[in-house]
């Protein structure tokens, strides 16, 4: 089946929910309505199937011993390896490093690149819509070596303002750190232009692509980041692993952002001779199990096809959007024109912690609160949100189960 | 237990016109309570003419049982010894963390429709917010959290 072919046909949706046990759970004697896949998704049986095997006849430490099991999980844990670099289209395997997740992925570039390359003076360019996980790293090594942070701004609508961006950049900038998919927003930002905008000045960027890699194609050769960084838990795997992605020219000359066992050549009291990448940034013993069953649900996704799982969701959202600008007392926060599957809302008059506990009671599990990005919410004057978030598993009939939850709690607040 | 069954009438009225709203001109003691993960940020004076609670008012951005709980706080603790007030504070927290028993003898008044709050976790927090900012006011200390 070509590409298009695949993208023509339409998800059959209620043949895969079958896949995922959890769905069918019942919450207070109503079908379970799971719409806060941006913070977690879940996990599809070939998954969890991936993990028990390897639970119950694959593991022993990798990379040490020369008996069978320990061949078997370096073996299988190399393969997860390479299916993460198909994923990403990575130009090398060894370009993808196994962390614990996004966070870890960015503080490992944080303090393994701008703890050596940072100065006092120099600039880091943020931006507005980042998760906490994509300030507080810099923050912590830009205080530490003088450094500054400097800020694009977004509009009403909570996308990145391009032009103010370009006007950042002076001799003193030194890295660009940016999301790809707003967590609290959906916003999908205009990555590959910025990128390239970036390098018209030499300077690197990092991509928190935490929101993105689940619901849309990544290729992180023709996006040209420098590095990239995303979790295994958003992507229908397990929590505790997670991928950063990094050119190896940039890898190479960063320090270790944490020393230890398997990242080593030679070690005497004297010195100490690092690995080559990746094992330089891998240091003690990895969640191996965890990235392999992530290749499990790499392998899941990519069947299914990022493309049509894209397709589904905005078709979600679309729907979920027009239903919402119809209620009134309902606004919408976060209405870009490019979107993944996130909706915030506010409901007039009522906390969006009263919802959230409204919503559990009708089976409707949604995110409630600042989502880790309180420059967001400072942004749109609102202490906290209401989101709910899609997954390809999602189906309209839940949309409409939101949609009349959401009404229940306006007429109790009414 | 549904959350439903918390928002009752009395709960939601006074979230909706909260009692005792505004800040105290001549205020002798404050304090401002956070709950850093949900949101719910209140501001509490309190005037003290030595040991009774003269009058009370608070402000804020907060969920409806947090609000509420305010309003009603500042309700049946005015006119209140301060020590009396602290009492409640005490029963307060010991009934939406399942330690009191409601059947039994209490200060609550009204406000044991917050009982069933020691059914859902994740809201005891809100109702117990402003009790703790109470607290903090009277020891005169600023901050509270529940945290």
């Amino acid at each position: 089946m070509s590409a298009r072919d695949k993208l023509a046909t339409p998800l059959d949706v209620v043949a895969l929910r079958r896949d995922f046990p959890i769905l069918s759970l019942k919450i207070k004697d109503k079908p379970l309505i799971f719409l806060d896949n941006a913070a977690s998704s879940q996990m599809p049986q070939a998954v969890i199937d991936r993990w028990v095997k390897y639970r119950s006849a694959q593991h022993a430490n990798i990379h040490r011993a020369v008996h069978y099991l320990s061949e078997t999980a370096t073996a299988e844990y190399e393969k997860a390896r390479l299916k993460v670099q198909a994923f990403i289209n990575a130009k090398e395997s060894r370009e993808c490093i196994f962390t614990s997740g996004t966070t870890d992925g960015i503080n490992l570039v944080a303090q393994g690149y701008g703890r050596k390359f940072f100065k006092a003076g120099d600039e880091i360019i943020l931006t507005t819509l980042e998760h906490h996980s994509n300030i507080v790293p810099w923050q912590m090594v830009a205080d530490e070596r003088g450094a500054k942070i400097r800020v694009v701004p977004i509009n009403d609508r909570g996308e990145l303002l391009v032009e103010d961006y370009r006007k950042l950049f002076n001799a003193n900038t030194k890295f660009v750190a940016m999301t790809h998919v707003s967590n609290a927003l959906g916003t999908i930002t205009p990555v590959r232009e910025m990128i390239a905008i970036a390098h018209e000045h030499g300077v690197p960027v990092l991509v928190d692509g935490a929101q993105a890699a689940p619901h849309l194609k990544v290729d992180v050769q023709d996006l040209d980041c420098d590095f990239y960084a995303f979790s295994g838990h958003k992507l229908c795997g397990p929590t505790g692993i997670g991928v950063l992605y990094g050119k190896a020219a940039l890898l190479e000359k960063m320090q270790p952002f944490k020393g230890g066992g398997d990242m080593i050549l030679s070690v005497t009291f004297e010195k100490t001779t690092y690995a080559p990448i990746p094992a330089k940034f891998e240091a003690g013993t990895p969640p191996i199990g965890e990235a392999i069953t992530l290749g499990a649900a790499i392998d899941y996704l990519t069947a299914i096809g990022i493309e049509r799982i894209a397709a589904h969701e905005t078709d979600l959202l679309d729907y979920a959007t027009d239903q919402l600008n119809r209620m009134p007392g309902v606004r919408l926060i976060g209405t870009a024109e490019k979107k993944a599957a996130v909706l915030s809302f506010a409901l007039d008059g009522v906390h969006p912690h009263d919802v959230g506990s409204l919503l559990n009671d009708d089976g409707v599990a949604i995110r409630t609160g600042h989502h880790c990005a309180q420059p967001v919410m400072q942004r749109f004057k609102v202490p906290a949100t209401s989101r709910a978030s899609f997954a390809f598993y999602n189906t309209m009939d839940e949309v409409d189960a939101l949609v009349a939850s959401i009404g229940r709690v306006q007429k109790l607040f009414a | 237990m549904d959350s439903r069954q918390l928002y009752q009438e009395m709960i939601l009225e006074h979230n909706k016109k909260p009692r005792n709203w505004g800040m105290l001109g001549d205020a002798t003691h404050k304090a401002e309570g956070l709950n850093p993960l949900c949101g719910d940020h209140i501001h509490l004076s309190l005037k003290l003419n030595g040991d009774q609670v003269e009058a009370v008012g608070f402000e804020g951005e907060a969920c409806a049982i947090c609000k509420a709980s305010a309003s009603m706080m500042t309700v049946a603790v005015k006119g209140k010894s301060k020590a009396d007030a602290e009492q409640m504070v005490q029963e307060f927290r010991d009934m939406t963390t399942g330690k009191l028993d409601t059947a039994g003898p209490h200060h609550l008044g009204r406000l044991t429709v917050f009982s069933g709050v020691s059914e859902l976790p994740t809201r005891v927090k809100c109702a117990i917010l402003p009790w703790h900012t109470l607290h903090a006011a009277f020891a005169g200390s600023d901050t509270a959290s529940t945290e």
